[in-house]
């Protein structure tokens, strides 16, 4: 790194998974596949996928766009919800 | 009539919609790049089936924001015919031109066989040379084609006679044995409130010649060709 370049980016990560009501049939199965192996504890499972952004330092205020960001692409609102933590 | 194909990076049934236009029906198509933005005069824009850009993020999520997309949006807005066949109705879905998501198989599979449809709806301009209740024979190849809407919106899509195919046995018994995806209440096709936009997961372009295993996609296409017809005698 040379001096010049800025160091450290802000850091946004959205957090996407399935409504609530809303079958999850890849954590069903994992699920099943956990009661096989025997951890009868682990009462459900619900997939989801995280996304890291990084983000350009000279942007303070970017909370619209990610908003923006996240409901156009990063998740499908009919079926799915998200939340974003800053780091 | 003038027919234009989308074809997006990661289309693949593109060549298959326009060769049953061009060489069976013997009507004009083109194809349309996905960074075009003209579309070129066409009377029906089809968005065929494949996995545009890759399905990455969700089917058809990354697609739908295409250059081509804005016209084919504004096309459909103003009623122009737009149908998406399988990824096209993971397109249309993730554009808002047609209500609900398409979800993963229930059984996680990809699924690749001839089912049969039941025709609910034939006061729509794709299936108004099918008989109410006929039963058709037409392949699905899709592993997100299990259709899902909350309770109130399909209470909605029934209500206005939007379920345009329903999957069924070979007898138009329409069961859970006969759901190949597990979408809600069979649901294999629907249209927009007003019936000029049409997403579907099987695939009636492959299914235009009796060597092929069946001609039922023809009774779809033909029923484009005869509404689009009569729209231009009366334009004229």
């Amino acid at each position: 790194m040379t001096n010049n370049k800025k160091e450290v980016s802000p850091q946004a990560v959205v957090y996407v998974r399935l409504k609530e009501g809303v079958l999850d049939p890849q954590g069903v199965t994992i699920h099943k596949a956990l009661q096989q192996m025997g951890y009868n504890e682990f009462i459900s499972v619900r997939t989801g996928r995280f996304f890291e952004l990084e983000v350009d330092s000279d942007s303070d205020n970017y909370d619209k766009r990610l908003d923006e960001v996240c409901s156009k692409l990063l998740a499908n609102p009919v079926i799915e919800s998200y939340r974003v933590e800053k780091l | 009539m003038k027919v234009g194909v989308v074809t997006f990076p990661g289309s693949n049934c593109d060549y298959d919609a326009y060769a049953a236009v061009q060489h069976v029906m013997g009507e004009d198509v083109e194809f349309l790049w996905h960074k075009s933005t003209d579309l070129l005069g066409c009377d029906l824009v089809i968005l065929p089936g494949g996995f545009s850009y890759g399905d990455y993020l969700r089917g058809g999520a990354i697609a739908r924001f295409s250059p081509i997309m804005e016209k084919v949006i504004a096309f459909g807005r103003s009623g122009g015919m737009v149908l998406g066949i399988c990824n096209g109705f993971q397109i249309l879905t993730e554009c808002g031109l047609l209500p609900g998501a398409l979800m993963r198989n229930s059984h996680l599979r990809f699924s690749c066989k001839h089912v049969y449809l039941k025709v609910e709806q034939t006061s729509n301009p794709y299936t108004q040379l099918c008989i109410k209740g006929e039963v058709l024979k037409i392949p699905i190849a899709h592993g997100e084609g299990n259709y899902y809407n909350f309770d109130n919106d399909i209470k909605k899509l029934e209500d206005a006679g939007q379920v345009v195919f329903r999957y069924c046995d070979v007898n138009g018994d329409v069961n859970s044995e006969a759901n190949p995806n597990g979408s809600i209440n069979n649901i294999a096709g629907i249209s927009n409130k007003e019936g000029n936009i049409l997403g579907m997961m099987p695939h009636p372009e492959r299914v235009v010649e009796d060597i092929l295993g069946s001609a039922d996609g023809l009774k779809i296409l033909e029923s484009i060709r005869a509404t689009i017809a009569v729209a231009k005698t009366v334009s004229n």
